[in-house]
């Protein structure tokens, strides 16, 4: 069995509960993500979907267990991780191209300014971002400008893991639709492997190849990976129409409504948590299959393309 | 709305500045006591020239406010202005004029404003003369100051500000020294002085160590507050960039840093000034302070409101210098 592009083994993570004892948030999670492949992560908060990602961009230490990518063991930040934070996280004193330009320059240390310039400002661009407001400073942006430049400042750095926290979190229904496209957009081209935690069933459902969803915590785990089987392109006015998309979408609110407190559980004990993988299509005659062969993954992926 | 704020507050200044000059002026204003002239009458006149006293000599002494009966008593003499003078004056003669040196105290000491408009009119047309080693334009005393000041807040700055970086990315380093920062930072810095005296012994330089010493606690505590609070994602944007420790500390937290910083070192400007002309007063010599405490030796108090002044205005100046240096590196989240 080939370990997919990025593995998550056995990864255990407790805090101190300020009480003397310790907290597990999550306890094994051990799932994987292909290369080129889109993952949502859903759950409730307080489940530990920031901590997984702290551990993938290597800004927090698992109390055990390990991640390897691209057969190389995940130990502190790399440029290899891009990480797009829910609040922005863009240098307020920097403008939005000199944003972009602090990341490509610190990719490409020997990329002379021109060159640095011109490569931000195709990726400002591929976020529908140019003219004057390249030079304005963020606090005179909207926030949907910003967590644009942000994203083109992730994808300017072609990452072989863009990690997305949350990234349209904070912004407002319409502007968070358009940003799904353009992200959409930028990631086809790219063939970018991304992880991304989000909280909104919709927007996972339209840009995942497969969803994690994990149980609530304490001892959370990533109980289900729940295919998309929605073909790409997809169009978030065309994909309700398709027969799988409700399927998926109960299924999912189902979940999370009752199943995550439901498997909540206790420690397992040692046991190891991967995920049951979840195929729903109502196009063909399987509804649904139960499937606990992570290398079924690599097979699903063309359903999507 | 602004420019009407502007205009009014503009208005208001003025007229506090009138209002005090005004009351300053009354206050201060001594009526001239010194002898008054003395107008003759055309008759009075006639008589006197008729008794061959030159017009010339009734013009000099009725300006001194000598009477027509006295002057009478003068043209009797039947002398000449320089026997007069050669016998002792007039006042020899048995005939009592008003004194110009005897006109009573005037009602205050305190230099009035015109005085002092005057006295720094006198001192901006020619602020570098040098006419001893005591008496010299107030541009000189002031670069003296300021230069005092300069050197010992530059090598404060160059100490404070690396170690305020230390501390604050090192809560450590912050643990270690905040204890010797906490019971060194609330001496007077004038307290500083008799072991700067002693162990330096060379007054120039222990009153630059002072400047040194009271400029480093507000720009240390500044610095190492400023770091410390940088903001952790700014932080992690540096660290999922792979940036060195270095390239961290000055593409990230200075940046992030510097409005605090800059507030820090505003603070010990205005302290280093504030403490150089104490420190002046107490090793003399030379500088603005010194030129305080040597013009109320010699009570020339209309000078040492000029230097006061100078001193205000220079205060200002190296604040307002902060200040825009502040805007510069100001941002907005």
């Amino acid at each position: 069995m080939t370990k997919p592009f990025l593995s998550i083994e056995l990864l255990t993570q407790q805090f101190p509960d300020g009480a003397g004892g310790t907290l597990t948030v999550f306890e094994n999670s051990t799932f994987g993500v292909e290369q080129g492949e889109f993952v949502c992560i859903l759950g409730h908060s307080g489940c530990g979907k920031s901590t997984i990602m702290n551990v993938l961009a290597g800004l927090a230490e698992p109390t055990s267990g390990t991640v390897i990518m691209d057969g190389e063991l995940v130990s502190g930040p790399s440029l290899d991780r891009g990480v797009v934070f829910q609040n922005y996280s863009l240098l307020p004193w920097l403008s939005a191209l000199k944003n972009v330009m602090f990341g490509v320059a610190a990719r490409h240390q020997d990329w002379s300014k021109s060159e640095v310039q011109a490569h931000s400002e195709k990726y400002l661009a591929m976020v529908g971002l140019d003219g004057d407001a390249i030079h304005r400073k963020p606090s005179q942006l909207s926030g949907g400008m910003r967590q644009r430049v942000s994203i083109a400042r992730a994808f300017a750095n072609h990452p072989k893991l863009l990690l997305l926290d949350e990234p349209f979190g904070a912004l407002d229904a319409l502007t968070r639709g358009t940003i799904q496209d353009e992200l959409l957009k930028i990631w086809n081209g790219t063939n970018q492997t991304v992880f991304m935690i989000t909280h909104d069933i919709d927007e996972a459902i339209l840009l995942a190849d497969r969803i994690l969803v994990m149980t609530n915590g304490p001892f959370a785990r990533v109980a289900e990976a729940v295919e998309i089987t929605i073909p790409r392109p997809r169009r978030r006015e065309e994909i309700i129409d398709h027969p799988n998309y409700y399927a998926i979408r109960n299924h999912l609110v189902h979940f999370l409504g009752s199943r995550s407190k439901e498997l909540a559980g206790q420690s397992g004990g040692g046991e190891v948590h991967s995920p049951e993988t979840i195929r729903i299509d109502r196009t063909g005659t399987d509804t649904l299959e139960g499937d606990d062969d992570p290398t079924h993954q690599a097979q699903l992926r063309a359903v999507n393309e | 709305m602004v420019q009407k704020i502007d205009m009014r507050s503009t208005l208001l200044s003025l007229t506090i500045l009138l209002v005090g000059i005004f009351i300053w002026h009354v206050t201060t204003h001594v009526p001239d006591t010194g002898p008054k002239g003395v107008v003759l009458s055309q008759t009075e006149t006639d008589t006197l020239l008729g008794k061959k006293m030159l017009p010339e000599d009734i013009e000099y002494y009725s300006a001194q406010g000598v009477e027509f009966s006295q002057l009478e008593q003068i043209a009797s003499l039947n002398l000449s202005r320089a026997m007069i003078e050669a016998a002792g004056g007039i006042r020899a003669l048995g005939i009592s004029v008003p004194d110009e040196n005897s006109a009573p105290a005037p009602g205050s000491l305190f230099p009035s404003p015109s005085q002092i408009g005057s006295e720094l009119w006198a001192t901006v047309t020619d602020p570098f003369y040098v006419a001893g080693t005591n008496d010299m334009g107030y541009g000189i005393q002031m670069g003296y100051s300021l230069l005092r000041v300069l050197i010992g807040y530059s090598l404060s700055a160059a100490v404070a500000i690396p170690l305020g970086f230390l501390i604050g990315m090192s809560p450590m380093f912050y643990k270690a020294l905040d204890p010797f920062i906490q019971v060194l930072k609330p001496i007077s810095p004038l307290a500083w002085m008799p072991i700067a005296l002693f162990t330096i012994g060379d007054s120039e330089l222990s009153s630059i160590f002072v400047i040194f010493i009271c400029s480093l606690w507000p720009m240390l505590t500044n610095t190492a507050f400023g770091v410390a609070g940088v903001r952790s994602d700014w932080v992690n944007v540096a660290r999922t960039h792979e940036l060195s420790t270095t390239k961290t500390a000055l593409t990230v937290i200075l940046p992030a840093a510097a409005p605090t910083i800059i507030t820090g070192m505003r603070i010990s400007i205005g302290i280093a000034w504030l403490v150089i002309v104490a420190a002046e007063m107490l090793v003399g010599g030379t500088g603005i302070g010194y030129v305080v405490w040597n013009e109320w030796n010699g009570l020339r108090l209309d000078r040492m409101i000029v230097a006061i002044l100078l001193i205000g205005v220079v205060g200002m100046l190296l604040d307002a210098a902060f200040a825009r240096l502040q805007r510069a590196v100001a941002y907005a989240e």
